[in-house]
């Protein structure tokens, strides 16, 4: 192992004197403490390191010692249902109430391990060869993508620790390898896969909004802007309990941490709408919150989706939730401006658009090594300074990803959530992802997206309008259309995280709902067009339970969507009866 | 443990708040140390940088009228700390944490550092303490609970510091045990009477025995705006986690402390972000929010009430906007209601408390509490959209229903927003209802069919009529029981 001497120390940044060679980026083990850091320049026999830690107390003489590889995490069964920090250092000891520097990267605790290989077998790089028990996906033990060989010997089941050696190969070249449960990763390398495959169908959220209108394809990159207080986490959140991924990494970016205490505190409550397993089996959280090391927020982001990729490599659905990458983008910023590099755009160094694209970039649906399919959907959280989608970060992310999400200000003030302004938002994957709504009974589902983004245009203009001429002088069709308008927003598009019946609407659901506001509003203009007033229709009983259809129209209430198109069916022929009374 | 070594001599150059001198001793990166001129007062400084021969000291205090041959740097070996103890409270600080009331120094239980770190976030527990301040805009609609971190964005001229001083009395549990509590007071470049006036409140309520205050005046160096709020939440801290109260901290100016950091920024010769602001404000920022919260098996808690006036009134400007997403909401006061008469001045729409679900509703408030304030939410947003509307082309010209909104914008603002006595949840919900039962029953689609009848339809009922319990609360017997 490489050693040297700390020469200058200043904050984070450390200047060192070696005596054996060191490469870039190779992570190091500074001072007694044995503090993590990464090569950043070499010059002549002089080395520039940053530190990911609090570097009170070291001094110059201190030792700093090379580990041999870049910036690495160890991934392997102990990682699924576990928190960890911004470097895959587990934080999961509760008695430890303080984040303190020098933290050990070592998992504890040993797993059931059943081989699937014997001696003699071939085995290439990421295939399969054991599994540990415990619930659910993601138990799978990898060959390191660029291992392969004959198997030596393996052990036999039983209790191992995660980094004992089950596995012996030997390599084309004749070399031994041995192999452990988990195995050591670069975070800033993609993780190769087989090839990548196109996305062809959604990720269901079970958020209509999102759905309905704007989503995201299995494999595909969302991103998710807004000012403070719009809802950005909670969505986040929401995203990460219902969505149909088999695997969520949530990574919190320099955000706070209640928010990781609240995952926490829920997740192992909730149960996975589709397995009835707890939620945070399926889950694991890196964190580096807003008052972690800044150079550890910078490597957090990496780390997760290496995370994500290596249960890709399992045949496994993953989806990243990144809250915030603009924090990451910031201390891109930090770290740059200390090492003196020119800064461009608001003092963001120049490579950020490069930084953002690498990362949304590893986002994808693949053929994994092993031969399966798996993907890692990315959606990433802005924070965009004073809420202006045209600062550098929001506007390069546009420039990556295929579904925006834009939250808007003044839908989450009136507490209108999830607060997605549909008129700013889009999605470009529409086209591919409507033969996956044919496949599940509905055909009509590109058109009635149309037709209610076509309402909600129509809308913000009439509004437009209204503010001028005043509601009651526009024509009747136009009210109706506001009324419509009013109708879609209040019935369908409002979705509450807290309330137990709405916070997850299956597509299904979503379908029927659909289809019985298009109803009533099919219904509602043919009346005007008999020349009914907009303002009866308005008074309509019925419309009130319409309104709050996503709380009153539950999901074990599907099979009785004809009751209720009868009921506004019935609801229209006594307006009609009663209209034509008064009229004789 | 090294004993304390003083070198002579050794500054051989001072550049703004940077003084270079020769590394004669051993040091380590920031050790605190004092640096002595020859009038023979000791500024408190810090160890930024070192390397063999040289170190950079950061001196946090004037630099005026230090000079080079003179200047004694006595190194102490160890980072800025502060000597912290069972009798804090009542007691008063200056910004680099030495008393000035006059009385002896804290007999130190131990000895914490200042820049504190960071709660494990696996050993946070969930803040769901509901604490009632006994104002309708803050209880009902953007609740406080324990632990959590809820700043008043206010404009200069606003009367946030009344509004502060009336949440730090007041403030207290709902039928719980109460507790052992304390306010610490951080004044950051706040003018005398300020500081004068929140020490008579809490004098007149009895709560002065339990309050710690730090105090760093308008006149004193910006340098040690950035320390003061360091030592005063050590002291929180410790009083919260090792003493196992349940503390309070109101910090005022925060705008004062960021225009400290950017002076200290320019003068470290700092590439700047936003408007002058340094890059790293808002993990600076963020190193003092996220020192709140509650932890698993420690028995106190650490709430943040700060106050910082958004300058030129824009919420958009790099310090509220920082601060805004750092913290779990905010309570926004409004010139507009402020000239209307309205007291608090609170603008309910923009205001927001992301504790709030998990610390109300069933089991910890009133079944009906979360429901009730998103419907006051979403009828008030829209009786602001018929204002627009009205005051282009008049009243006459709207719907009824739209009409009935306005009054309903109109009344909420006099009777429910601006209050001149203290107001249990109870109060503040019954009148809520109230206000609701004037709007027509089908636009209320935030209630359910259940709530809409009960409330709504029945008319007040014995159950929501305004119960005597504000009585219990008026000021003084109970005092900040929180």
């Amino acid at each position: 192992m490489s050693k040297a001497v700390i020469q200058w120390i200043g904050g984070p940044v450390l200047k060192a004197r070696v005596s054996s060679p060191f490469h870039v980026h190779e992570a190091l083990a500074v001072g007694e403490q044995r503090l993590l850091g990464e090569v950043i320049q070499l010059s002549g026999d002089v080395i520039t390191a940053q530190v990911y830690e609090d570097t009170t107390g070291l001094r110059p003489g201190d030792p700093v010692t090379g580990t041999g590889l870049p910036l690495s995490v160890a991934l392997g069964p102990g990682i699924l249902g576990h928190i960890f920090d911004g470097l895959l250092r587990p934080l999961g000891d509760v008695t430890q109430h303080w984040f303190k520097p020098g933290l050990a990267s070592k998992r504890s605790g040993t797993f059931d391990f059943t081989p699937s290989v014997t001696e003699g077998d071939e085995l290439e790089g990421g295939q399969v060869f054991g599994e540990v028990a415990g619930p659910g996906p993601g138990r799978g033990c990898l060959v390191p993508p660029n291992i392969s060989g004959r198997v030596v010997s393996v052990v036999a089941a039983g209790e191992y620790a995660e980094d004992d050696v089950v596995l012996v190969l030997e390599d084309s070249e004749g070399r031994e390898r041995q192999l452990s449960m988990q195995h050591d990763w670069p975070v800033r390398h993609p993780r190769p896969s087989a090839g990548r495959l196109p996305a062809d169908a959604p990720m269901v959220t079970g958020q209509r909004i999102l759905d309905t209108l704007f989503p995201v394809a299995r494999g595909g990159r969302a991103a998710l802007p807004g000012g403070f207080g719009t809802g950005k986490t909670v969505l986040q959140e929401s995203l990460a309990k219902w969505c149909d991924a088999d695997i969520i990494v949530y990574v919190g970016c320099g955000e706070r941490g209640n928010e990781m205490a609240e995952v926490l505190d829920e997740f192992p409550e909730l149960e996975d709408p589709r397995t009835g397993r707890p939620l945070m089996e399926r889950t694991v959280i890196i964190a580096n919150t807003s008052n972690m090391p800044v150079a550890a927020r910078e490597a957090s982001i990496y780390t997760a989706i290496t995370v994500a990729e290596y249960f890709r490599d399992q045949g496994l659905s993953v989806a990243l939730m990144a809250d915030s990458t603009s924090r990451w983008a910031e201390a891109l910023r930090e770290v740059s401006g200390r090492l003196g590099e020119l800064p461009g755009e608001s003092g963001y160094p120049a490579y950020l658009a490069s930084r953002l694209a690498d990362f949304y970039e590893r986002a994808a649906r693949v053929k994994t090594l092993a031969g399966g399919e798996g993907s890692v959907t990315v959606i990433g959280a802005v924070s965009p300074p004073a809420g202006d989608f045209s600062e550098p970060v929001t506007s390069h992310t546009k420039r990556y990803v295929r579904s925006f999400w834009a939250l808007d200000r003044s839908r989450a003030q009136a507490r209108f959530y999830p607060a997605i302004h549909p008129l700013t938002s889009y999605a470009e994957d529409v086209d591919t992802l409507a033969r996956w709504w044919q496949l599940q009974g509905n055909a009509d589902w590109k058109e009635h997206r149309r037709r209610l983004l076509t309402l909600l245009e129509q809308q913000a203009k009439l509004e437009r309008m209204a503010r001028i001429v005043g509601k009651d002088a526009l024509p009747d069709e136009q009210q109706m259309t506001l009324l419509a308008a009013d109708l879609m927003n209040e019935g369908f598009l409002r979705q509450s995280s807290f309330s137990d019946i709405d916070r997850y609407c299956s597509p299904k659901r979503q379908t029927a709902m659909l289809r019985l506001l298009m109803q009533f509003i099919d219904q509602a203009e043919e009346a005007v067009a008999k020349g009914i007033a907009p303002a009866k229709i308005a008074a309509m009983p019925i419309l009130r339970k319409l309104q709050r259809l996503g709380e009153e129209f539950s999901e074990e209430m599907i099979e009785d969507k004809p009751k209720v198109a009868a009921e506004i069916g019935a609801a229209f022929n006594e307006l009609e009866k009663q209209e034509a009374a008064h009229a004789s | 443990m090294r004993a304390d070594v003083t070198l002579s001599g050794a500054a051989h150059r001072l550049e703004g708040p940077l003084l270079f001198a020769r590394r004669e001793a051993d040091v380590a990166l920031n050790d605190a140390v004092e640096v002595i001129g020859d009038d023979g007062s000791a500024r408190v400084g810090r160890v930024s940088a070192v390397d063999d021969d040289n170190m950079v000291i950061e001196v946090l205090e004037s630099t005026t009228g230090l000079g080079l041959d003179a200047t004694r740097i006595r190194i102490l070996h160890r980072p800025l700390e502060m000597a912290v103890g069972p009798n804090l409270p009542g007691r008063v600080f200056n910004s680099v944490g030495m008393p000035i009331d006059g009385g002896p120094p804290v007999a130190a239980a131990q000895m914490m550092r200042i820049d504190g770190l960071a709660i494990n976030p696996a050993a946070r527990d969930l803040p769901r303490d509901f604490i009632e301040t006994s104002i309708s805009t803050i209880d009902l609609m953007n609740s406080l609970v324990r632990g959590q971190k809820l700043p008043l964005f206010s404009c200069g001229g606003l009367p946030h510091d009344r509004l502060a001083t009336q949440i730090a009395q007041r403030a207290r549990l709902r039928d719980a045990e109460a507790g052992e509590f304390s306010v610490v007071f951080v004044g950051i470049g706040v003018p005398y009477d300020i500081a004068a006036n929140f020490t008579r409140a809490m004098e007149e309520s009895g709560a002065l025995a339990h309050t710690v205050m730090f105090l760093n005046h308008a006149d004193e160096p910006s340098t040690q705006r950035l320390l003061t709020p360091r030592f005063a939440l050590t002291a929180a801290e410790y009083l919260a986690f090792v003493e196992g109260r349940h503390v309070l901290v109101v910090m005022t100016d925060m705008t004062n402390y960021c225009e400290a950091l950017r002076e200290v920024s320019a003068s470290h010769g700092e590439i700047p972000s936003r408007k002058g602001y340094p890059g790293y404000m808002y993990s600076d920022l963020a190193t003092i929010f996220e020192r709140a919260g509650c932890i698993r098996g420690l028995q106190g808690t650490l709430t943040q009430l700060p106050i910082l006036t958004m300058p030129g009134d824009d919420i958009g400007h790099p310090i509220p906007d920082l601060t805004g997403y750092i913290t779990e909401g905010q309570i926004v006061l409004g010139r507009e209601l402020d000239r209307k008469g309205v007291f608090p001045p609170v603008e309910v729409l923009p205001s927001l408390s992301r504790l709030m679900d998990a610390g109300t509703g069933k089991g910890f408030t009133h079944e009906d509490h979360p429901a009730l304030a998103h419907q006051l939410f979403a009828s008030y947003a829209r009786a602001n959209r018929v204002r627009v509307l009205a005051s282009v082309m008049g009243v006459e010209g709207l719907p009824e229903n739209d009409r009935k909104f306005l009054e309903f914008g109109d009344a909420f603002e006099e009777r429910f927003v601006s209050q001149s006595e203290p107001r249990t949840l109870e109060d503040s919900m019954a009148l809520g209802w109230e206000l609701l039962r004037g709007l027509p029953a089908g636009e209320l689609t935030r209630l359910s069919s259940t709530q809409l009848a009960k409330y709504i339809e029945a008319g007040p009922g014995p159950g929501d009529s305004p119960q005597d319990r504000s009585l219990a609360v008026a000021e003084g017997e109970e005092g900040s029981g929180y």
